[in-house]
């Protein structure tokens, strides 16, 4: 989230799109039900079926799932043609002014530098030009027809109401009436939040439907403002700190990257991320990357990295390819080509596409680690449950280790909520039979590890050996160790250069922000976003003050917020040209003339002159980017696509399949349904249910008891057409596999008709397997196809094609 | 009986202590004791109460968790309710219901609880010790690596990976797990490593 729950309660239209937060967030929803209460805010909800947040909704509109962007780029152009714009935001704070390379264009579904055969682009005329001075030229009149706002214009016109009702099925009237709500939100003193979660990032184009708010967003000015932003409400309940912690494939605490082949060494690595400003006077904070690299690589691996190592730069491994997410683990894996794999509280088996094709990789690994609080299907997808799960044990080879893990109630530390608090907790009951914390089980692989490599040699024992371990019980270090070392701390006594008796850092002590990190190997931190949570003063993330001075929701002294302690991110854009707020009632921070004050952190050097200092200090322009450059890999706009199995073709670039740059694995092309395919008519997608947490509670009693069945939703018109009754077993498959589940008939979805063909949508809900107290059930995922997002692989949960019939239910 | 006054149990018996003198002075007092008698005790009576934060979505609820004994006491504790926590300024107490049902998660009956292991080819899992499980995982660990480790490619450069084991971490541990765990996997080489961030 740019913002935090807390927040919400000052926002005037709450749009819920790609989300269900009165089912899957109940309890941050009520600031929603808050702000409508205290300040009259409305209800947005845009989704294909009417659900819970629906019923409580100002106003609903229907849309078919995976064509979000064309819709929201349709509210873009009804906010260019009816001039809702924020100019006086736009103007200064976004690229809109900046001029495009000659050589950019789009025609017909694609940009500039596509390659048909590798499926990805030649990004090099995505850019600005440069002018003689070394900076981006911009053209603050808009004359210039290669302005972003000007292609943007261009870009969007094609998204016409009418073109938006054939693609999404949403009717004119109704796709108006939401784009005429959040248009008046382009007052400066009218502000919107976008409520977003899986519903937008489980599609081939996750990211770009994404990226369509943020721009949306920023055309109103309303990025920055209290009850405003884009925010992912999120789903594990630390899944933004394993984000921000980099336990992904490509990345390195706090958003660094894995180096790549074609990064040899340290100087060619940091020689594409100098992040020189492209506009004067900006602050492109990322100019800091070295010094979070070096104290990163101090952290990891101690007096091992020197700077005549380049930092142990080489201990880190390299990618040739963009990353090894888990579609691409599962497919080498099928392939035969890896051995071991570890589950850590995850049950791929049930949460990742395709399952016939995750059962048949699991069966080829030589061994199976699990760590689990609870039992899961992963660890048992060697177990014949008949229709639920067909194995045969015998012809299986794969050895299974299952560990018991302690769970939340017992273990202490902290987790990073969707508003980026770290909020410490505490353990309150004692581990159950041998149950042991996931922090003791890694310490004691990884000391019967290295003690391998110290005794016998071996394949570059060098990062294992030199592994930075210095806690008090090697065997089992300590959550708050392990804190103070992701915070970071100075090594030796830090002085002046200037003035060599004023020492800055003292050698040993905590940090207490970023700014004091280094580059000359004297600092050491784990994650420099983290910095400032566990300082000399202490654990800042185990602060419990709930006060909140101004009321503006911000909780300041409650846990520690990162980065900084900042509870809004680009609060700077808050306030207008001059450093005052756009909107007096929702005052933030201001410039008082000689530096920014306020409620919150300001997100901008203190003493930053407003006039010459843009709000996005983390990108070179110092502005928001309604052109996205090279960084997204199938265009710097985003365009619709269709899902990669779908009921109709593009309409506006009919010859284009899917994401042109999402990449497909040629087995997984095979199971795809062709478009239109007659065999698969319905448009199928997937979500969850108030009463489950993913594939968890079905272990529990009491959420059992609420939820014991699996069933599939359906419209009113299907169930007559296909003879199917309320209550009655139907089958439901996809070209990938088929699942048994009891039919709910129901009011709170409808056929839709896109581009003149009706189509119905088949409602799965996903959190059903063979084990547990539940009764035993079909995860959605023997339905669903797998391809992923053509940037971050994120899988295509949300959008795929089935047929379904009636049927006698299934066979244990 | 655990002597030591919880600020709940002191609070009621200092209230029942008043309530008791006053209708004592009325002359109530065997009517109070029999009510006394009648009312079954508050079962959070002699608890230990412990701030935590919900386990299931980023909402990230505040939430106490009363047990009998106290971990920090180096004693045993069982947990036995688990309720929202009102001080918490994003629930402010309430719980939805995943949350108000947390108690049955800490207790489900399909926790597991010791080391298993499934041989190749076995239709079941059978017990192993710790050692003999983490031992086991080590030696895996080396051999594969040492078997499959990529120094080089083929370009010459120097790459450093392991591309025939993989990681998935868990989106519900802390922070602090989360870097012990990024530190060892990384270490190893491996880049097959993946947490629910990505579904």
């Amino acid at each position: 989230m740019t913002n935090s729950w807390t927040d919400i309660k000052n926002t005037d239209l709450a749009i819920i799109m790609g989300g269900n937060a009165a089912e899957a967030h109940p309890c941050g929803f009520k600031w929603v039900t808050e702000a409508k209460a205290n300040r009259g805010a409305k209800l947005i909800v845009v989704d294909p079926r009417y659900n819970r947040s629906a019923a409580v909704a100002d106003y609903y509109a229907p849309i078919r799932q995976g064509t979000d962007i064309a819709f929201l780029l349709g509210v873009i152009n009804q906010c260019i043609i009816n001039d809702k714009v924020l100019w006086d935001y736009v103007k200064p704070f976004t690229n809109a002014t900046f001029v495009v390379k000659e050589g950019f264009e789009y025609h017909d579904g694609l940009f500039t530098g596509y390659d048909e055969e590798k499926r990805d682009y030649d990004r090099s005329t995505w850019d600005y030009q440069i002018g003689d001075d070394g900076y981006a030229v911009v053209d603050e009149t808009l004359a210039n027809p290669r302005c972003v706002w000007n292609l943007l214009k261009e870009h969007v016109a094609a998204y016409t109401p009418e073109v938006v009702e054939r693609i999404c099925g949403t009717p004119k009237d109704k796709f108006l009436k939401v784009a005429e709500m959040i248009g008046e939100c382009s007052a400066p003193n009218k502000i919107m939040t976008s409520m977003y979660a899986l519903g937008w990032t489980q599609h081939s184009k996750g990211a770009q439907n994404i990226r369509c708010m943020a721009m949306l967003q920023l055309i109103l000015g309303n990025i920055g403002m209290r009850g405003g932003g884009v925010n992912a409400l999120r789903g594990h309940s630390n899944i933004q700190g394993l984000t921000d912690l980099g336990l992904l494939s490509n990345l390195i605490p706090g958003y660094l990257n894995i180096p790549k082949d074609s990064e040899p060494d340290f100087a060619t690595y940091m020689s594409t991320r100098g992040f020189k400003p492209l506009r004067p006077n900006q602050m492109s904070y990322w100019q800091n990357y070295r010094k979070f690299f070096v104290s990163f690589m101090k952290s990891m691996f101690g007096n091992a990295a020197t700077a005549e190592n380049e930092w142990a730069y080489n201990y880190l491994p390299k990618l040739d390819v963009p990353q090894y997410d888990i579609l691409l683990a599962f497919e080498r894996m099928k392939q035969g080509k890896m051995n071991l794999y570890f589950c850590q509280g995850f049950n791929p088996l049930q949460a990742f596409p395709n399952k016939a094709k995750l059962a048949e990789a699991l069966a080829k690994l030589k061994l199976l680690v699990i760590m689990d609080p609870l039992e899961t299907e992963t660890a048992r997808f060697w177990e014949n449950h008949g229709d639920f799960n067909q194995a045969d044990p015998a012809s299986i080879q794969t050895e299974v280790i299952q560990l018991p893990t302690t769970c939340f109630a017992e273990d202490e530390g902290a987790l990073v909520n969707s508003g980026r608090w770290l909020q410490w907790h505490w353990a309150g009951g004692s581990p159950p039979g041998e149950a042991q914390h996931d922090s003791w089980i890694m310490a004691q692989i990884f000391l019967r590890l290295r003690d391998l490599y110290r005794k016998e040699g071996g394949a570059f024992p060098d990062p294992i050996v030199n592994l930075n371990w210095a806690y008090q019980d090697p065997g089992e270090p300590t959550p708050a160790e392990l804190a103070r070392e992701m915070n970071g701390s100075a090594l030796v006594d830090v002085f002046d250069p200037n003035d060599p008796t004023k020492r800055l850092l003292e050698g040993g002590k905590q940090l207490s922000g970023f700014g004091q990190l280094r580059d000359d190997g004297t600092t050491a931190s784990g994650c420099w976003l983290f910095t400032g949570s566990f300082t000399e003063a202490g654990n800042m993330m185990a602060r419990r003050d709930n006060s909140d001075p101004g009321d503006t929701g911000a909780y300041l002294n409650w846990a520690f917020a990162w980065p900084a302690n900042r509870r809004i991110l680009y609060n700077r854009a808050s306030c207008d040209l001059d450093g005052k707020p756009w909107d007096p009632s929702r005052k933030l921070i201001e410039w008082n003339g000689q530096k920014w004050t306020g409620y919150d952190v300001p997100d901008i050097a203190p003493t930053a002159n407003p006039r010459e200092v843009g709000p996005f200090i983390m990108n070179p322009e110092g502005t928001g980017r309604l052109f996205a450059r090279t960084m997204m890999r199938e265009g710097p706009f985003p365009v619709h696509y269709e899902p990669f199995e779908s009921a109709v073709a593009n309409v506006i670039a009919p010859k284009v399949r899917g994401n042109p740059a999402a990449r497909v694995f040629a087995d997984d092309w095979k199971q795809f349904a062709d478009i239109g395919d007659p065999a698969f008519p319905y448009a199928g997608t997937t979500y969850r249910l108030t009463e489950h947490f993913h594939y968890w509670t079905k272990n529990n009693h009491v959420n059992s008891v609420l939820q014991p069945e699996q069933f599939v939703e359906i419209s009113e018109e299907l169930a007559k057409e296909k003879g199917i009754e309320l209550g009655g077993w139907v089958r439901v498959w996809s070209k990938r596999g088929s699942l048994f589940a009891k039919a709910v008939v129901t009011k709170r979805i409808k056929p839709m008709t896109i581009d003149g063909k009706t189509v119905h949508v088949v409602g799965v809900p996903i959190h059903w397997g063979f084990v547990g107290a539940a009764r035993k059930g079909f995860p959605a995922n023997v339905l669903t196809p797998f391809v992923g997002d053509a940037n971050i692989q994120t899988p295509e949960y949300k959008a795929f094609m089935v047929n379904i019939e009636p049927s006698t239910g299934p066979v244990a | 009986m655990n002597m030591e006054l919880s600020r709940r149990t002191f609070l009621k018996t200092s209230g029942a202590g008043i309530a008791g003198t006053t209708l004592g002075a009325f002359g109530f007092s065997e009517a109070e004791a029999a009510v006394a008698a009648a009312v079954k005790p508050f079962r959070l009576v002699n608890t230990t109460e412990t701030r935590n934060t919900c386990t299931y979505c980023s909402v990230a609820c505040g939430i106490i968790l009363y047990s009998k004994g106290d971990l920090r006491k180096g004693e045993k504790a069982n947990i036995v309710h688990i309720e929202g926590d009102a001080d918490h300024p994003t629930n402010r107490g309430t719980l939805c219901p995943k949350g108000a049902a947390l108690l049955d998660i800490v207790k489900s009956e399909t926790r597991l609880t010791r080391p298993m292991l499934r041989k190749a080819g076995s239709d079941r899992f059978e017990p192993i010790s710790w050692d003999a499980a983490l031992d086991k995982i080590a030696r895996a660990m080396k051999d594969d690596r040492d078997a499959n480790f990529i120094p080089t490619n083929e370009a010459g450069v120097t790459v450093n990976r392991w591309l025939t084991a993989g990681f998935l971490a868990a989106s519900a541990t802390t922070n602090e797990t989360a870097f012990a765990t990024y530190k060892v996997v990384r270490a190893t080489g491996i880049l097959a490593f993946d947490n629910q961030a990505r579904v």
